[in-house]
């Protein structure tokens, strides 16, 4: 490993003792010219590596089905396909149409549930002091380790019983619940805002709804689209729900639709890839759009934790 | 992560607490606003749990029978092969993915940190795979890892490796199953790099004076430092590779002759496709069980090796 370098705010007496080292500096310069080659050598063959599988896609939605097949392989058809998009958005029964409305339905009402019910929770734990707070704080934590499959076949039988399974609401109404997850991570972020301020306030008369309107909730804007953007991702991609609760084709998501048309059509490789490709942009996109915000966001998660 | 840090974050003091109308306000609206979560933990957790268990405990399939037995599913299951063998599936993925994916996501962090120009793209480039998750990537990384025209093997073959049959083959689905984890090492990766970047340069600069070499440098400050993140990123991973499905489900169905059968997928064929419901309770119990064993070995070995700086514990 080459030197460590400072892309942290340089302490004051790093810059006043530079100049006796002068000759080290200088070995360490000539020392990470090479070094940094190979760095940037090592990073390039990652990078391609990473970046391979999506550019496959990508190439491969674009082909025409011979091609998919040609060694050495051809990255840049010669003549693109684009109706392998629109053949294969309308050849499912109903078309990807009706899956795209359903998922966008469930997963907007889902973000929506879950910010609001993981900030209620969260503000409670973070801001007032009621009895036992401490140990159900413990036992929220506790949960955390429990693995959802325990729970699983109660529940199911649970929604079966009220007669609601091939209807949304089993996947609606426990993310309006709210999870131990998302309350952790936002009680942390809560917990770094000021309490003069909900004291203030209080002398002003304000309820404790108030502060969280108009003191906790305007301040939180990062974590709380860090949330947003988990749960987005977390129930665009969800498999594992709909695979359970969900089997009429008209009220099926995205990922279910998928996996379907990917086993009704396995001979038609880029119009599978095609249909793969449109289910990963909004997620690659919102992702890309709000990296800064996600990467603060696991900092407040994971390093703090 | 750590239950105790958790708690000692906890700001506000407890005061001696009378009984002023104020307090008991203070109460009701505590309980009033952490009252989604109180459902959540009655409902979906206290009361499942123990239905759970008591599923668990007969021979069911919700609809027409249902009959108390006891412990025999619990011990049908310590003799049945099949369960023994996704146990065995479960740890091999996880103990190899695991570990090798923070090796991998360290070792870009690393490269990373070393103040390399356009640092936005390449955090990008290798990060983006990691967003993509669930079908979407089964999907693909079933075509990438097909023998014959799979784009691995592609690779391989230009470079004269004849790759093996990967999902198709008994000794190679599973190592198959952890190059795709990997491919999602990104997501760590940024941990890692936001942890790299909170260590205070003085610490190495000390270290330069002292004529500590740069392994020196990374063995006794780096990882140090990194301990903390490296410790929630092992609890999170072990408990989520534990829980295995998609990938199994879709690209493999648990084939060839099980060699893919996770602990997961068994519990939902049991389940939701043999309708053995007081069975699949059962293996979801023997999973939580496994989850929590290895959750709590990690636990207790981290007081010997996660090291809290001073700062962080505040």
């Amino acid at each position: 490993m080459t030197t460590q370098q400072k892309s942290y705010p340089v302490p004051v007496a790093a810059g006043r003792r530079r100049p006796k080292f002068d000759a080290l500096l200088l070995r360490y310069r000539l020392l990470s010219g090479m070094g940094r080659i190979l760095i940037y050598i090592i990073l390039a063959i990652g990078a391609v590596i990473f970046s391979a599988p999506l550019l496959w896609m990508i190439s491969t939605s674009l082909k025409p089905e011979g091609l998919v097949y040609q060694y050495p392989i051809v990255w840049i058809p010669p003549e693109p396909k684009w109706s392998n998009f629109f053949t294969a958005w309308n050849k499912s029964v109903p078309p990807f149409t009706t899956f795209y409305y359903n998922t966008i339905y469930i997963t907007v009402l889902n973000i929506f549930g879950l910010v609001l019910s993981s900030s209620l929770v969260a503000f409670g734990f973070a801001r007032i002091r009621f009895w036992g707070r401490n140990v159900i704080f413990m036992v929220l934590l506790a949960t955390m380790m429990l693995p959802s499959q325990v729970t699983l076949i109660p529940i199911y039988l649970f929604w079966a019983k009220m007669g609601l399974v091939n209807t949304f609401w089993p996947l609606i109404v426990p993310q309006w619940l709210t999870n131990a997850y998302n309350v952790f991570l936002l009680r942390q972020f809560f917990m770094s805002i000021n309490v003069e301020l909900d004291d203030a306030a209080r002398i002003d008369g304000a309820s404790w709804l108030r502060i969280y309107c108009n003191i906790i909730m305007p301040l939180s804007k990062p974590a709380l689209g860090v949330i947003a953007i988990q749960a987005f991702a977390w129930n665009w991609n969800n498999y594992f729900d709909p695979l359970i609760y969900l089997s009429e084709p008209k009220k099926l998501t995205v990922a279910i639709a998928l996996r379907l048309f990917e086993t009704q059509q396995s001979q038609r490789i880029p119009e599978t890839m095609a249909m793969t490709l449109v289910a990963t942009i909004p997620v690659l996109v919102v992702f890309y759009i709000a990296q800064a915000r996600f990467i603060q966001g696991i900092v407040i998660s994971g390093v703090k934790g | 992560m750590s239950v105790q840090s958790a708690v000692q974050l906890g700001g506000t003091k407890p005061r001696r607490q009378r009984l002023s109308p104020r307090v008991i306000r203070d109460n009701i609206a505590g309980f009033l606003f952490i009252s989604p979560w109180l459902l959540h933990f009655v409902l979906l957790i206290a009361f499942a749990m123990f239905y759970s268990f008591r599923i668990s405990l007969m021979e069911t399939d919700l609809l027409s029978s249902e009959k108390f037995v006891g412990f025999a599913n619990y011990r049908n299951l310590w003799n049945d092969e099949l369960f023994w063998k996704s146990f065995r599936v479960t740890a091999y993925y996880s103990f190899v993915l695991v570990p090798s994916g923070i090796v991998l996501a360290l070792a870009i962090a690393m490269l990373m940190n070393q103040k390399v120009k356009l640092v936005g793209v390449w955090r990008t480039l290798f990060y983006l795979p990691s967003v993509v998750s669930g079908v979407a990537v089964a999907i693909l990384w079933g075509y990438v890892l097909n023998p014959r025209f799979g784009l691995l093997n592609m690779g391989l073959r230009s470079v004269g490796i004849e790759g093996p049959r990967w999902l198709f083959s008994e000794t190679w689905a599973v190592p198959g199953f952890i190059l795709m984890g990997l491919w999602g090492a990104g997501g760590a990766m940024l941990l890692y790099l936001a942890g790299l970047q909170g260590i205070p340069t003085t610490l190495y600069e000390a270290a330069e004076i002292d004529g500590a070499g740069s392994w020196h440098r990374f063995r006794h400050i780096t990882i140090p430092m990194l301990t903390p993140t490296i410790y929630f990123n092992l609890l999170i991973n072990i408990i989520g590779s534990f829980q295995v499905f998609t990938q199994s489900y879709i690209m493999t169905g648990g084939g060839p002759n099980n060699a893919t059968l996770t602990q997961v997928l068994y519990l939902y064929r049991k389940g939701f496709q043999d309708f053995q419901f007081g069975y699949a309770s059962a293996l979801a119990w023997a999973l939580f069980l496994v989850i929590l064993v290895f959750t709590v070995l990690v636990v207790r070995s981290s007081e010997g090796w996660v090291h809290y700086e001073g700062e962080l514990k505040k």
